[in-house]
């Protein structure tokens, strides 16, 4: 459990740390709330040579609205986005998120940028990410870049970020009023990670049919993905139960399964639909 | 006894420096100029070692010394097993390996470096060669053959043997019904809070070696490493600081505690080793690992004619120190708390290349109250009986005790009926049976599990221990009239310190705050035995209350002294003697002072308060401290010690009900409630005995729903991080509703049982009994734990 020797860097700013992890790009990890990076280091499963620290820059951490879009620092923790009034209000799938995540030392550390960077394949927030189709800002040498949620995680502990980038800001249009949003999980009882995590953002029209969807699924494969079957079972439905079970039974779609000594593939296709179908049921309920 | 402070819930003396950071583990110690240690363990289950190179560790930076196997195999004796079972194949288990490793863990070479960082990263300079061989994993395979974990020995079979009393062919003949079940009991890690750590310091000159380890046997540690080491006992110091939890892994002699204490004597300098969890799961014993059968006969009205079990008990590689004693706990609690005419275990004991299994919370007990439980519930469902009937309908009356088992135990008391019925009466059982039967109508699924337990605590009398199963005990007054005890028992969380202080507090008639427990540490304390087995108050503290009669005796010839009284004529109460009566006769022969009165040295001391009539104990500490005015030819002081030999175990016993809910698409159980009746006799603190049976339940359903130890096919450990091995949290635990009854042991005169492993105990079949009650509706009449909602989702999936 002692990590092996590294040098640790703290810049002042983002343009700092653009610039250091420019000169040590192959020795380099980016440090946030390390609450992933530092026990995989103690393991010596990471060895980089170089942590640069993110924990003194100012001006990461903060939610804000700019006209409609959300706009999250890479650096805000799971807990300041839990207790985030205005997000209760306007975009409640992030704080029931982010209070799922772990314990609360863990929100207390653990930031959105951070989680999403990491792309742990069975991590809560990317699913909600998918689900409310957030945009990612990067920040390189060349400046800054945009990158859709859809594809910003790339495969197993892989993002689009290039080896010179750090995310900056993660961008959300602010679903519409009277949408309806759920994020629930099977935590695995030793890690607290999602065996399957399925976010769900609905809005129904004046008839109350459902007229957008997103949903976001974690846990269940080698990354966090999108499942646009269940969404286009679900948009134009009444979101009756025909019609959520419908599109619950879609939800692993195409997907290569998931299996582990907590559940197999086949019991966490089945879990995946049970929590698909509940979480589209909690939204739909909540949905206006 | 005057209970001021005995039967209260005494707030623990030991939490305030506890809660507050202000206790010193071994990690806290700090002496200056010490080294510190790391371990190349094998990352083999099994394999030869055919080199190992340790020139560039060496050469590291900041290391002081790396040894490895070849290095100590002629200075440091084996690690010890002190069970003598017949025939027992006792592998040579060397504290280092030196050309063969046998579980994924063990020790193979030894860094001393000057600070942690560098010792750890030395390992990764050390080059071993290793001949990969076969694992072998299961426990029943390994026993019919296959490959070998020692060639030498022919087969995998450490020892077989069988044990009970009665006919069982006959029983099981004349039974109208004999069941029959394969039951696994999986490994499971004890995963203490505070992992296990070794301080070891020598100084040349005096030739004193002393061992701070996370421990809760410091006497016989010192005895094994002494052996171990080649040092003389009385120059051996072991002391426990605070200890973190031990659940039975800290109740042996591990191979680091005799490395680091070795280690220290070839550099003369402290050398510090704190494990590290994936250490502690690797190479800290694991308890339970067995795989049983068993037979249950019974006629037709439910009367129980016979048990067998034939079991397969995993031992690991190595036996450390109960390793094979641990399965005959099991035979001996086969017939729990019913009247079972004829039983026999069938104990195979087989190597398997894993680390060994040894005593864990009940330590073969919870084996056998599950199999005995479980077994209950099998035969209800056979007779289609009420779980409760069956079970009421086998109980000894509490007039047939000392009841005599076919195990060959005596239970010294026991009120069976009152425990049940308190937990039938608070759960309202048959109100929830009602409930259950209107929501499976309803398909839903609730499961109503009821376990009522017995199990052996105190252990124990000194002919039924490997080494002595007594405990020890000196109290005594200092001058200032603060009362000091030693115990040979070794609190590592109990709170003994705080129970025991309850004790002599009433037993002497003072303040609480004015009696201090001292523990732990070898120089200090009388030789002791350990605290495990549900023994510390049960043996621990009778030393204590025996030790404070030797006491009191000495005290009250002292108080007839001053108050010129006859003995008979004085009485002692709340911390006082008083005189009832004067003294006839006058010659009481005191000697005139050598110093005439008031010329005597000025006293740093004051006088003893006596009057006429009074004394209280505390002065006549003083005054026997003094010793100017004592009765002629008595010892000065006033301090007595006593080593209780208990004359029999006791045997706790008590009603455990869980009622659960089971989430038919997620295969997810839920409690709807948990009662626990336990009877433990005589309880000393109440809230003591709470956190005990709250702490031991949850580490039953850790057991029952979410913990295994798992090894792959090829022996890797593949729970080997507490984000892998599922220990429960706050979050998964019901709320708990506990009772008592009280029924004292008339083997001790506190009354006491002990209850350190009541609720794993009697926790981990009731909860099993539930889920499998609630999916009975799908035939089911037996699960394997744990109870993985995969696990329960197939049956529902693949029934419904």
């Amino acid at each position: 459990m002692i990590p092996a020797q590294f040098d640790y860097l703290s810049p002042q700013t983002l343009d700092e740390a653009v610039r250091l992890l420019g000169e040590h790009t192959d020795e380099a990890k980016i440090l946030a709330g390390g609450h992933s990076l530092i026990p995989a280091m103690k393991l010596r499963l990471a060895m980089p040579q170089i942590l640069i620290d993110l924990g003194r820059i100012r001006d990461l951490s903060y939610i804000r609205e700019e006209g409609d879009q959300i706009r999250i620092g890479a650096m805000t923790t799971y807990y300041e986005i839990e207790s985030s009034e205005r997000l209760r209000e306007i975009c409640p799938l992030l704080p029931e998120t982010a209070a799922q995540i772990g314990d609360v030392q863990v929100r207390n550390k653990g930031t959105i940028g951070g989680s999403l960077a990491h792309s742990d394949p069975a991590a809560d927030l990317p699913a909600a990410i998918i689900a409310l189709g957030a945009e990612m800002v990067a920040v390189g040498a060349n400046g800054e870049r945009v990158i859709k949620a859809d594809d910003f995680f790339v495969d197993l502990m892989t993002t689009a970020l290039d080896a010179g980038e750090i995310l900056r800001e993660i961008r959300i249009t602010a679903p519409k009023q009277g949408s309806g949003q759920a994020y629930l999980k099977m935590p695995q009882p030793a890690s607290g990670f999602a065996v399957v995590g399925v976010a769900v953002t609905l809005t129904r029209d004046q008839g109350g049919a459902c007229q957008s969807a997103g949903v976001g699924v974690t846990g269940v494969a080698s990354k966090a993905y999108r499942a646009t079957g269940a969404e286009a079972a679900l948009v134009g439905s009444s979101l009756d139960e025909q019609a959520i079970n419908a599109a619950a039974a879609t939800i692993s779609d195409g997907v290569s399964l998931n299996g582990d000594l907590f559940a197999s593939a086949e019991f966490r296709k089945h879990l995946a639909e049970v929590y698909a179908r509940r979480a589209i049921q909690a939204a739909a309920s909540r949905a206006k | 006894m005057a209970n001021k402070y005995v039967g209260q819930r005494v707030k623990r003396t030991e939490d305030p420096r506890l809660i507050q950071g202000l206790g010193h583990y071994v990690d806290d110690i700090k002496l200056p100029d010490t080294l510190y240690v790391a371990f190349l363990r094998s990352m083999y289950a099994h394999a030869r070692i055919t080199s190992i190179d340790v020139s560039e560790a060496a050469a590291a930076p900041g290391v002081v010394a790396v040894y490895t196997g070849k290095d100590v195999a002629q200075k440091i004796g084996p690690v010890p097993c002190a069970s003598a079972l017949p025939d027992l194949k006792v592998p040579d288990y060397r504290v280092l390996a030196s050309d063969h490793v046998v579980f994924v863990g063990q020790p193979v070479a030894v860094v001393v470096a000057t600070d942690r960082y560098a010792a750890r990263d030395a390992v990764d300079l050390i080059m071993v060669d290793y001949d990969e061989l076969p694992a072998v994993v299961d426990v029943e395979q390994a026993a019919q053959g296959g490959p070998l974990v020692y060639e030498e020995y022919g087969d995998n079979i450490a020892y077989k043997l069988t044990a009970g009393e009665g006919d069982i062919e006959a029983a099981l003949a004349s039974a109208d019904k004999v069941i029959k079940q394969r039951m696994v009991h999986q490994r499971l890690a004890p995963i203490a809070m505070e992992p296990r750590g070794v301080l070891a310091r020598y100084f040349p000159g005096e030739q004193e070696l002393t061992i701070w380890s996370s421990t809760q046997i410091p006497h016989l540690l010192r005895t094994q490493l002494a052996i171990m080491i080649g040092i003389a006992e009385n120059k051996l110091r072991v002391i426990t600081p605070e200890v973190g939890g031990g659940f039975g892994s800290k109740l042996n002699v591990y191979a680091e505690e005799a490395l680091l204490g070795w280690i220290s004597m070839q550099l003369a300098k402290p050398v510090k080793w704190i494990e590290t969890r994936r250490e502690n799961i690797q190479a800290t014993i694991h308890g339970r690992g067995q795989v049983g059968y068993i037979e249950i006969g019974c006629k037709n009205d439910g009367t129980l004619m016979g048990l067998r079990y034939n079991v397969f008990a995993d031992l690991g590689a190595y036996h450390q120190l109960l390793t094979p004693a641990i399965p005959t706990l099991t035979g001996l609690m086969l017939s729990g708390s019913y009247k079972i005419p004829a039983i026999q275990i069938n104990v195979t004991g087989v190597f398997t290349t894993k680390m060994a299994t040894d005593a864990y919370r009940g330590a073969g007990r919870p084996e056998a109250t599950y199999v005995v439980e479980r077994a209950l519930d099998l035969v209800a469902a056979e007779l289609a009986m009420d779980v409760v009937d069956v079970r009421r309908k086998n109980f000894p009356s509490p007039e047939e005790f000392p009841f005599k088992t076919a195990t060959g135990l005596f239970y010294d008391s026991g009120n069976y009926n009152a425990a049940l019925d308190k937990a039938l009466e608070m759960s309202d059982y048959h109100t929830l049976r009602e409930e259950q039967r209107k929501a499976r109508d309803q398909g839903r699924l609730i499961g109503i599990g009821v376990s009522t337990y017995v199990e052996i605590c105190a252990l124990g009398p000194s002919q039924a221990m490997p080494a002595g199963g007594w405990e020890s005990a000196t109290v005594r007054i200092e001058p200032t009239g603060k009362v000091t005890i030693l115990t040979g028992a070794s609190p590592h969380g109990q709170g003994q310190e705080t129970s025991f202080a309850q004790i002599a507090a009433d037993e002497l008639g003072v303040d609480l705050n004015d009696v201090t427990v001292i523990h732990g540490d070898t120089s200090i304390v009388q030789y002791g035995i350990g605290t495990f087995g549900s023994r510390a108050t049960a043996v621990g503290g009778t030393a204590v209350f025996m030790a404070i009669e030797k006491l009191k005796e000495k005290a009250s010839q002292i108080a007839a002294h001053l108050l010129k009284a006859e003995q008979s004529a004085v009485t002692f109460k709340e911390g006082r003697y008083s005189k009832a009566a004067a003294r006839a006769a006058a010659a009481d022969g005191v000697p005139e002072p050598v110093v005439p009165a008031g010329q005597a040295p000025a006293g740093a001391l004051p006088e003893p308060d006596i009057d006429d009539k009074h004394v209280s104990i505390q002065d006549i500490a003083l005054a026997a401290h003094i010793a100017r005015d004592i009765p002629p030819g008595m010892e000065p002081g006033l301090s007595a010690t006593h080593f209780f030999e208990p004359t029999n175990f006791t045997f706790p016993f008590g009603t455990h009900i869980a009622v659960v809910e089971i989430d038919r698409d997620t295969g997810d159980v839920k409690f709807l409630r948990y009662v626990a009746v336990d009877d433990c006799g005589k309880v000393i603190n109440p809230m003591m005995v709470d956190g005990q049976v709250h702490g031991g339940i949850v580490q039953a359903l850790g057991q029952a729903l979410y913990e295994e130890v798992v090894y792959d096919e090829q022996g890797q450990l593949v729970t080997g991080t507490l984000m892998d091995y599922a220990v429960p949290r706050a979050a998964m635990i019901p709320w708990l509703e506990l009772e008592r009854t009280e029924t004292p042991s008339p083997v001790n005169p506190l009354g006491v049982k002990g209850v350190g492993e009541a609720g794993t105990i009697g926790a981990t079949p009731a909860i099993v009994n539930a889920v499998v009650d609630a999916l009975a509706p799908f035939g089911i009449r037996h699960m394997d734990m744990p109870l993985r909602p995969e696990s329960i989702w197939r049956i529902v999936n693949t029934q419904s």
